[in-house]
């Protein structure tokens, strides 16, 4: 078994850390599973929000209420900020240095927080128009499923200050790496989630 | 006296909440119940707390106990919680068979708010915090040594899953003490348990205490499934493993994917209460179908997640007390990996009287009915492993067979319920009540103690004594078979469920017998506790220091009892299934390492015991709106949370010499142990060192 073998799905750090490396193997995977059981919460939430579409009780529904391009704005900020949570991962793997790592994980967080920012937004217009969760089972719904995905971004903007601390505090020592590499499956995760969101909230609104 | 004491600081707390001041109020025998069980929680507090300062013990419990990330530590605890939640549950149950004994054209001794709140605790509690901690201490004591390994793969976060199911516990126990819990029942079915039904603090208490028992549980099996598929020792093939840790692997898959929807479902239904959402509703939308939905897509692999460890420890001891080699591994594997699969394929048949069509109804009957199958494959594997074997009746041997006969008659009744026709005769009555404790009677309490049985000369060092062991064994059967056939009888005869009192004369005699069974039920628990405490008293007598009291066959009894920390002082090579079994026979058991080296184990850690008390007042503060309390209690987690990811000194070093020490010492013991034959294993002479025919 060759040290630069792949020990886990994603970025492995074989190539160029070898010690790391061996630790990852069981730690990523122990958070790819974490991921999974995430993800049946987010589905059992699809789940609800496509069977309670109808539960509009004669008021309005989401559809009705949200807007579109604010949601595709935020859908671009997503997917920049996963290309950028990217290279920091690349920049990591390949030892470009802490300012280039560090850099682009600012840029993330800054995308990630204006993320949240709009979204919030979003959400203070709904509720302005009356679109509050407690009117019907129809805005319950997607105020558990789309609050929750901005909850995990929340986290995520949390555990990235968090490493922007460790690694000028630490170096990129072996805990920050295995760190960085679990962060950077859970803000991807994310990014798939909100698509998901997305085409399945959003879009479908459109096509009624 | 009424209303709230101080509605910024304590809530919605009054001094009503305390059953004290209810039963100072108004002394019917139903308060004086409530006030009763209230005293037993705080004197039995204030009792160990008294205890343990009298003996000086704080300084040991917090530094070689509760701050500990040992599994095999860790494993001790969840069972000792166990014992005591189940001694709490046991007792409710008692308590409700005495009511409807008592309540046959008459009040009986509670109320029924009261005998509500009994049948709801009663269901949590044995789920929730007696079978799950039971199961997932035993996993983690087992485990771990079966494959070889030195710990599971997150000994933290293992810590962390303990001390957020001692939280949820500690949940149930203040609901005694302050307020009161659900009277929803154990599944806490909307909308009966929203707020236009059940205002008061009861269903708080529930949705909290089992969501954190829930995220505890999810995180067990994240770990023992990273455990199970990377830290196998060198050799130790999936097909090699001992069956417990397949069942093991196959109760951490469920575990990982059937929590979160009970997780979202207690969520929901906290959304509703507390910010008025519309999931579970009456009106605006709501739809009460999503819960059944939702709770039961986790209930019924939960079911499956209780049953499959006790299935492991089964093929444990079935094939040790044989002398035989598990009789079709391989098909037990796959029965095991089937059972988990199907497992997930037929949570609507809880609920096939509730709406859906005829031929929905069907298609979960058979698949229902189809999960029999590799369940009956394993009845045959066990009773083939026993054919021609040595087979010696322990203790864990007798649990065994019983369930074995018990499991196969309950499985007979569930293929009555899977039948959508006949469900709609006997749903909700007490035939079901009859039919689930028929299954987790045999099927999880009777695996757990048969486990208990046989790991605990491990665990300790000494064996459990016998006498009170066969008598504890033969209250639980009797007690059970009392208990529980009457119900069916009463079930068929159409009594429903949960009923506080009873106006059919004729159903009296089964209820009668029904409150002696429980009354044996009640011996059997005693007869546990006399058990363990005459067993300590005789521990020099029985001791078995060489760690091999059964001539065991998996990796776990190749080393001392109790094991060193670190669990093997070399880390074990093997080559094939049942490894000590065949290495005994080969004569390359015991051999000392070549060389001994320095062994690095994580520190003891106050994560674990930090995160339990702020998740408990989290939880506890809003069951009674104390919001400043809730803020302060979510943010201490996330504090304690990152402070921990700064702290890099998390590990230390068990040196070469140490580990040669402690593993020489033990050495002598074994060399000066005399190997004894099969027939001498429960007597005295049994010092862990078994005699192999050549």
């Amino acid at each position: 078994m060759s040290a630069a073998e792949a020990k886990h799905a994603g970025i492995n750090l074989g190539d160029s850390d070898r010690e790391t490396h061996e630790k990852a193997g069981s730690e990523i995977f122990g958070f790819w599973i974490f991921l999974m059981s995430d993800a049946v919460i987010f589905a059992l939430l699809f789940a609800t929000y496509g069977v309670m579409l109808r539960g509009t009780a004669g008021g309005p529904s989401a559809a009705d209420e949200y807007r579109i391009l604010p949601a595709f704005i935020e859908t671009l900020i997503l997917l920049t900020s996963s290309f950028t949570f990217g290279m920091a991962s690349v920049a990591m793997k390949h030892g470009r240095g802490l300012r280039t790592v560090l850099a682009w994980m600012v840029i993330t967080l800054a995308l990630g927080l204006g993320f949240l920012a709009m979204e919030l937004r979003d959400f203070s217009t709904m509720i302005a128009d009356g679109a509050l969760p407690s009117r019907n089972g129809n805005l319950s719904s997607f105020f558990a499923l789309v609050p929750l995905h901005g909850l995990h971004v929340a986290a995520g903007c949390l555990w990235l200050a968090v490493m922007l601390v460790q690694v000028p505090c630490f170096g990129l020592d072996k805990r920050v790496k295995i760190n960085l590499l679990r962060l950077g499956l859970f803000w991807h995760f994310l990014d798939i989630v909100w698509i998901a969101i997305f085409s399945v909230v959003y879009l479908q609104g459109l096509i009624r | 006296m009424n209303g709230a004491i101080s509605p910024t600081i304590l809530g919605r707390l009054e001094w009503l909440s305390l059953p004290f001041v209810r039963a100072w109020q108004n002394p019917t025998p139903d308060e004086l119940i409530g006030a009763g069980a209230a005293t037993i929680v705080v004197v039995g507090m204030a009792g160990t707390i008294a205890l343990i300062t009298a003996l000086g013990k704080w300084r040991y419990l917090w530094r070689d106990w509760f701050t500990s990330v040992d599994h095999k530590k860790i494993g001790i605890m969840y069972v000792v919680l166990a014992f005591v939640m189940m001694s709490r549950a046991v007792v409710e149950g008692v308590l409700m068979r005495m009511q409807q004994a008592t309540a046959i054209n008459a009040p009986g001794i509670v109320e029924p708010d009261h005998f509500a709140q009994l049948f709801s605790t009663h269901g949590s509690i044995m789920i929730f915090f007696m079978a799950m901690p039971f199961l997932t201490g035993m996993i983690n004591y087992v485990m771990p040594l079966q494959i070889g390994s030195r710990d599971v793969a997150f000994p933290l976060l293992n810590s962390i899953s303990l001390w957020l199911t001692g939280g949820a516990a500690g949940l149930m126990m203040v609901s005694l003490v302050i307020g009161q819990f659900s009277t929803g029942g154990w599944s806490g079915y909307p909308p009966y348990t929203e707020l236009e039904f059940s205002p008061d603090v009861g269903p708080d208490y529930w949705i909290w205490a089992v969501t954190l028992g829930s995220i505890g549980s999810t995180l067990s099996g994240l770990n023992f499934a990273v455990t199970i598929y990377k830290m196998r020792c060198a050799g130790m093939t999936m097909m090699r493993m001992p069956l417990f840790c397949w069942t093991t692997l196959c109760t951490s898959i469920l575990m990982i994917f059937a929590m979160p929807p009970l997780t979202v479902a207690t969520a929901m239904l906290a959304l509703d209460r507390y910010l008025g959402f519309h999931f579970f509703t009456n009106d605006l939308g709501g739809n009460m179908m999503n819960y059944a939905n939702l709770f039961w897509l986790f209930g019924h692999p939960e079911v499956y997640i209780l049953i499959l460890p006790a299935f492991g420890v089964y093929s444990e001891v079935v094939s040790t007390f044989s002398s035989k080699e598990l009789y079709g591994y391989r098909s037990m594997v796959i029965a095991t990996m089937s059972i988990a699969v199907m497992s997930f394929t037929v949570w609507l048949h809880h609920f096939f009287t509730m709406g859906q069509s005829a031929s929905i109804n069907a298609a979960f009957g058979i698949a229902t009915m189809a999960i029999g199958v590799p369940t009956g494959v394993k009845i045959y594997d066990w009773i083939w492993t026993m054919f021609m074997g040595q087979v010696r009746f322990t203790v864990p041997m007798l649990y065994s067979l019983a369930f074995m006969m018990t499991f196969v008659l309950g499985g007979l009744t569930g293929i009555i319920l899977a039948f959508p026709p006949l469900d709609y005769l006997v749903h909700n009555t007490l035939f079901l009540v009859a039919h689930f404790h028929n299954m987790l009677i045999p099927g999880l309490l009777y695996g757990m103690l048969a486990g208990y049985h046989y790991w605990f000369p491990k665990a300790f060092g000494f064996r459990l004594n016998e006498k009170w062991g066969q008598l504890a064994f033969g209250c639980w059967v009797v007690g059970f078979y009392l208990a529980f056939m009457p119900l069916y009888v009463l079930g068929a005869a159409g009594m429903a469920r949960r009923t506080a009192e009873i106006f059919e004369p004729a159903f009296r005699p089964w209820l009668y017998v029904a409150g002696i069974g429980a009354l044996i039920l009640l011996a059997a628990l005693v007869a546990l506790f006399v058990q363990l405490w005459v067993s300590i008293r005789e521990r020099e007598a029985n001791r078995v220091d060489a760690g091999d009291p059964w001539d065991g066959r998996g990796l776990e009894w190749s080393i001392a009892g109790p094991p060193p920390e670190y669990n093997f002082a070399v880390l074990p090579t093997v080559s094939g299934g049942d490894p000590f079994y065949t290495s005994k026979r080969n004569g390359d058991a015991y051999l000392p390492p070549e060389r001994y080296e320095n062994i690095e184990v994580p520190k003891n850690s106050v994560v674990g015991p930090l995160l339990g008390v702020f998740s408990a007042a989290t939880g506890f503060a809003l069951v009674w709106h104390m919001w400043w309390l809730a803020i302060l209690g979510m943010l201490a987690i996330i504090i304690t949370v990152i402070a921990r990811s700064f702290i890099r000194d998390t590990h230390r070093i068990v040196s070469a010499t140490e580990v040669e020490r402690v593993d020489l010492a033990w050495r002598d013991k074994l060399f000066a142990s005399r190997s004894i034959s099969r027939e001498m294993e429960t007597t005295s002479a049994n010092q862990g060192f078994a005699e192999v025919a050549a």
